[in-house]
């Protein structure tokens, strides 16, 4: 017993040691998906077995149960479900071997299935796609292998199963390998291996195959066992999404956390997004001892050097390495829930440790899973691919998911169902000049909805006004607030109903979360062309003042107010008069203090369809021709 | 340096992630502890968790009254060493009915007083997110189990409403009265189990260890005599063999094996051979007396 005590122990401390590889497998029904991860698992035991017995003195011998077994049986919980017709769902296995402890994420090939297999993926580090050698390459396997793109797996087993159904034949094998690498070139994925295979016989499962000589690779576990995944983690950028703030008494103060990438030691210099304030990495603290490093995916406990106010959701970097610091960025989402997507929920989304609430400004195009085309969608449904733009209503800090899994992923929760109603991998920040204007085609269904008791013309009758909005573009300090001002005071007096909103107001109130960026910027006017709806819905005349920086704005606008109510007058100044007129803006951009200002760093569009242009040193007459414009179209006086 | 981790390291890693997210996501957690070896690791890897703080929410233990004497001395003796905030809950009413399977089968017994033991205490205490230490590799039905499981007003579990689970960011909005079941070591072994209580030499209750003790032979099953409440003509046929439990739970209703194996290493020994032989009750039906492992390979190949 002693001798053999002592095997069993070196045996273990050997078992120990092993690492562990999650893999996705893939095919269509009937590929031998089954019979390929029974057989691994039932051989490994054996494995298992035989390296025990082993280092036993009286080793036993086991004998393989013969040819008979159906390995697919060992699984047969997703058969059964498939009968029954319950949710099929993904599975994880789970098998060892000395070297390599597996979890296999097992799951349905159908389209339908998409979403479990885009789940099984998420944690994968590698995915075997299942090919049958009498059916090739099929739109199946290129469905199963975009996922698996999409997911950023970075190693794909292509196993050409049932060889021995087509003799072993190394042309059938070359002419799938070849039909699958001119496929694959299109998408992102580093490390393709071909293994031919028969899973139902064993073939280059565990053991290499005498039986296809021509084949000089290793057997699928052999290469399972070998492949190096370690260095697929991204080692490079820290990040540290502080999930938890660790507070047992007055003495320590810890942030505790799963390191999502990069290397933090102790004595680093970090910064905490997103207040930007720096401190020293004091310690790493962990139950076992304190660590010089850590490195991902340890979840450990880190100290700094000074007080500093730091919750969950924020997130320690090295501070000449920082991920995006953003509201606005691109995804691929693929949408998970029964329920459509619908454009105005606001939803919560789920990033490393940050939760905050997000809205999706639209989707740039579906991809066909099969054919693997773009096609433009409104909104997305259960299953589908789509690329988004997404707006969040505080910064995340992430990474594009290409570069970083952990912090380029996320989920949106429905906030009423609480359901993850879809999974996205950020591609990049959108950058801001490029951002599509937010205002959607949503926004004109919902204004059409609303409808009021009174009719329009006994608002009419009783104002002797027509509710409509003048709306005055111009560069900043060209002079249009003032001519705005007066016309609201003239009209005023005359006798008009009249609300005039300029930019401090409603940026000190209503808008007062947006920054200055063009698609807050372009926020800020879809909200005010709101109110001016509701106002002209109302009988009243609405004067706004913006800058509004380019026809596609406009013309916008002009839809949710209505293009027969909306106005545009254009302050025709030149840039030097704007300078002079109001000079302090313009010098903080010389400065390089801020950014974003249309006819600057932006490009202000003149107006091609002003109903009225003014010079700002006209202003006394600009009101006269105002006057005279509404009366000529019966906005003011109506009768 | 290379980095990486082991496979225990790394599913140690993943389960402590998990427990302080729901530390950090629910007002109200518990953890329940069953006196087994899956829970004495999860209990350790949350004092990992929030090391060097106590870890922040309370244990539960439902006790159906009918568990080993050595597992009840174990969960009270350890608990206090430990320190932990421990709530022992059980039925009272089925208690002093007098609830127990010899008298009322087993059915009965595990209805009363472990589901609805369980769930009164759960109601009792306003839990919004439970750890159980179940794992997807026990049996298959479990393999599809998600780490966040998604619980009605009634704690029932409806394997369609089960939210998708991706990467490691895990979905924890409930409404008032629903709850998070949350299995922090999913993705554990019954090997891992046994390597990693090995590797931290976590204490374990005595029985999974192999000693002469009284058992009765049922139905193939072997019964070991734990108190006097065990009807005398069945304890009057009691014998003592080298037994030990693969599982732990009420006395009457947990079979012992046969084995020689007193230690960590040799339980695993025997476990391997054994993994080997559980496929073999595919075949023929080995669940009797005294077979064991050898046997079963036998009659197999
Ligand atoms: N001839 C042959 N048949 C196979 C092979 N692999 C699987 N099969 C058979 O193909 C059928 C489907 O296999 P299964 O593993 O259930 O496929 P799954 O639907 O992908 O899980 C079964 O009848 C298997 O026995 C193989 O390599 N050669
Ligand atoms: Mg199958």
């Amino acid at each position: 017993m002693t001798t053999q005590n002592l095997d069993i122990k070196a045996f273990l401390d050997q078992d120990q040691k092993k690492d562990l590889l999650r893999l996705l497998t893939c095919g269509s029904v009937d590929d031998g998906k089954s019979t390929l991860i029974g057989r691994l698992m039932f051989d490994s035991k054996m494995i298992y077995e035989d390296q025990l017995s082993a280092l036993e003195r009286d080793s036993k011998r086991i004998g393989h149960a013969g040819d008979e077994i159906d390995y697919a049986l060992l699984l047969d919980g997703l058969k059964a479900e498939r009968e029954q017709g319950i949710t099929i769902d993904v599975a994880y296995r789970y098998f060892s071997t000395a070297k390599r402890k597996f979890i296999i994420a097992d799951t349905p090939g159908h389209e339908q299935y998409t979403r479990n297999m885009v789940t099984g993926a998420s944690t994968a580090n590698l995915a075997i796609v299942l090919i049958d050698a009498r059916y090739g390459v099929i739109t199946q396997t290129k469905r199963h292998t975009f996922i698996v793109s999409l997911l950023g797996i970075k190693h794909v087993v292509v196993a050409i199963n049932k060889m021995d159904l087509m003799d072993f034949s190394q042309e059938v094998y070359e002419k799938i390998k070849a039909d699958y690498e001119s496929f694959v070139a299109q998408l992102d994925i580093p490390d393709v291996t071909f293994i031919p295979m028969s899973a139902l016989k064993g073939d280059n499962v565990v053991e290499k195959s005498e039986r296809m000589p021509w084949y000089k690779g290793t057997s699928v576990l052999d290469f399972l066992e070998n492949i190096r995944i370690v260095s697929d983690r991204n080692f490079t950028d820290m990040r540290y999404p502080v999930q938890f703030v660790l507070r047992p008494d007055i003495d320590f103060r810890g942030f505790s956390a799963a390191v999502a990438s990069g290397i933090i030691s102790k004595g680093d210099e970090i910064l905490v997004l997103p207040s930007y304030k720096k401190s020293v990495v004091k310690s790493i603290v962990t139950y076992d001892k304190e660590l010089d490093q850590a490195f991902p995916p340890q979840s450990v406990t880190v100290t700094l050097a000074d007080e500093i106010d730091i919750s969950r959701g924020d997130m320690l970097v090295h501070p000449d390495n920082l991920p995006r610091v953003e509201r606005h960025f691109e995804a691929m989402l693929v949408w998970m829930d029964e329920k459509p997507m619908n454009l105005s929920t606001q939803f919560y989304i789920k990033h490393t440790s940050n939760t905050t609430k997000a809205r999706i400004d639209l989707v740039k195009y579906k991809t066909d899973v099969n054919s693997l085309e773009k096609m433009p969608v409104e909104f997305m449904q259960l299953n589908e691919i789509g690329r988004v733009v997404i707006t969040t209503s505080k910064p995340l800090f992430f990474d594009p998911y290409k570069k970083n899994r952990q912090t380029g992923s996320f989920i949106l929760i429905d906030p009423i169902t609480h359901n993850t109603s879809a999974v996205g991998m950020i591609i990049d920040k959108l950058d801001s000049k490029n951002l599509a204007s937010r205002i959607t085609d949503v926004d004109k269904e919902k204004i059409a909805a609303g409808q009021s008791l009174i009719q329009t013309e006994d608002y009419q009758n009783k104002y002797n006004q027509k509710g409509e909005t003048i709306w005055i573009t111009g560069l900043h300090g060209s002079g249009k607030n003032e001519l705005a001002f007066s016309l609201e005071k003239k009209l005023f007096d005359n006798g008009a109903v009249v609300v005039l909103i300029d930019g401090s107001s409603v940026r000190s109130g209503l808008s007062r979360e947006l920054d200055f960026t063009p698609a807050d910027r372009d926020e800020n006017q879809r909200r005010v062309a709101h109110i001016c709806k509701i106002l002209n819905d109302q009988g009243i005349i609405a004067i706004a003042s913006f800058i509004s920086r380019n026809d596609s704005l406009r013309n916008q606008l002009a839809e949710i107010i209505g293009p027969n109510r909306f106005h545009l007058f254009y302050m025709d100044a030149t840039l030097d008069y704007c300078k002079n007129n109001k000079p302090e803006l313009y010098d903080l951009i010389e400065q390089g203090k801020t950014q974003y200002l249309p006819g600057i760093d932006l490009e202000y569009e003149v107006p091609q369809n002003a109903k009225l242009v003014f010079k700002p040193e006209e202003n006394s007459q600009n009101i006269e021709k105002v006057l005279d414009y509404l009366a000529a179209n019966k906005v003011f006086p109506h009768h | 340096m290379e980095y990486s981790l082991s496979n225990l390291r790394e599913l140690e890693a993943e389960a402590i992630h998990i427990i302080r997210e729901v530390a950090a996501e629910f007002e109200n957690p518990v953890m329940l502890y069953s006196i087994g070896k899956d829970s004495s690791v999860m209990v350790r890897l949350a004092e990992k968790a929030f090391y060097p703080g106590k870890v922040p929410f309370p244990l539960m233990h439902i006790d159906s009254k009918w568990k080993f004497r050595e597992m009840v001395e174990f969960r009270d003796n350890y608990a206090k060493e430990k320190g932990w905030n421990l709530i022992v809950h059980y039925n009272e009413e089925g208690y002093k009915n007098g609830i127990g399977p010899f008298t009322h089968g087993s059915k009965v017994h595990t209805d009363v007083m472990k589901t609805q033991a369980l769930l009164a205490g759960l109601n009792k205490y306003k839990f919004d997110a439970a750890f159980g230490g179940a794992r997807r590799d026990e049996e298959k039905s479990r393999a599809k189990e998600r780490i966040f499981s998604f619980r009605d007003k009634f704690h029932q579990w409806d394997p369609k409403n089960q939210r998708p689970e991706l990467w490691n960011i895990y979905n924890a909005r409930v409404q008032k009265g629903e709850s998070i079941r949350v299995f922090p070591i999913s993705n554990w072994t019954e090997l891992d189990i046994w390597q990693y209580i090995r590797l931290e030499n976590i204490p374990i209750v005595p029985l999974y260890y192999a000693k002469e003790r009284p058992v009765v032979e049922v139905d193939g099953n072997l019964i070991m005599v734990d108190d006097e409440r065990m009807p005398a003509e069945m304890s009057a046929k009691a014998k003592m063999r080298k037994v030990r439990f693969r599982t732990l739970g009420c006395y009457p209703l947990t079979g012992a094996i046969e084995s020689n194996a007193e230690t960590i290493e040799e339980i695993v020994e025997e476990m391997m051979t054994v993994t080997v032989s559980e496929r073999t009750t595919r075949v023929i039906d080995f669940d009797q007396e005294g077979s064991m492992e050898q046997k079963k390979r036998e009659g197999y190949f």
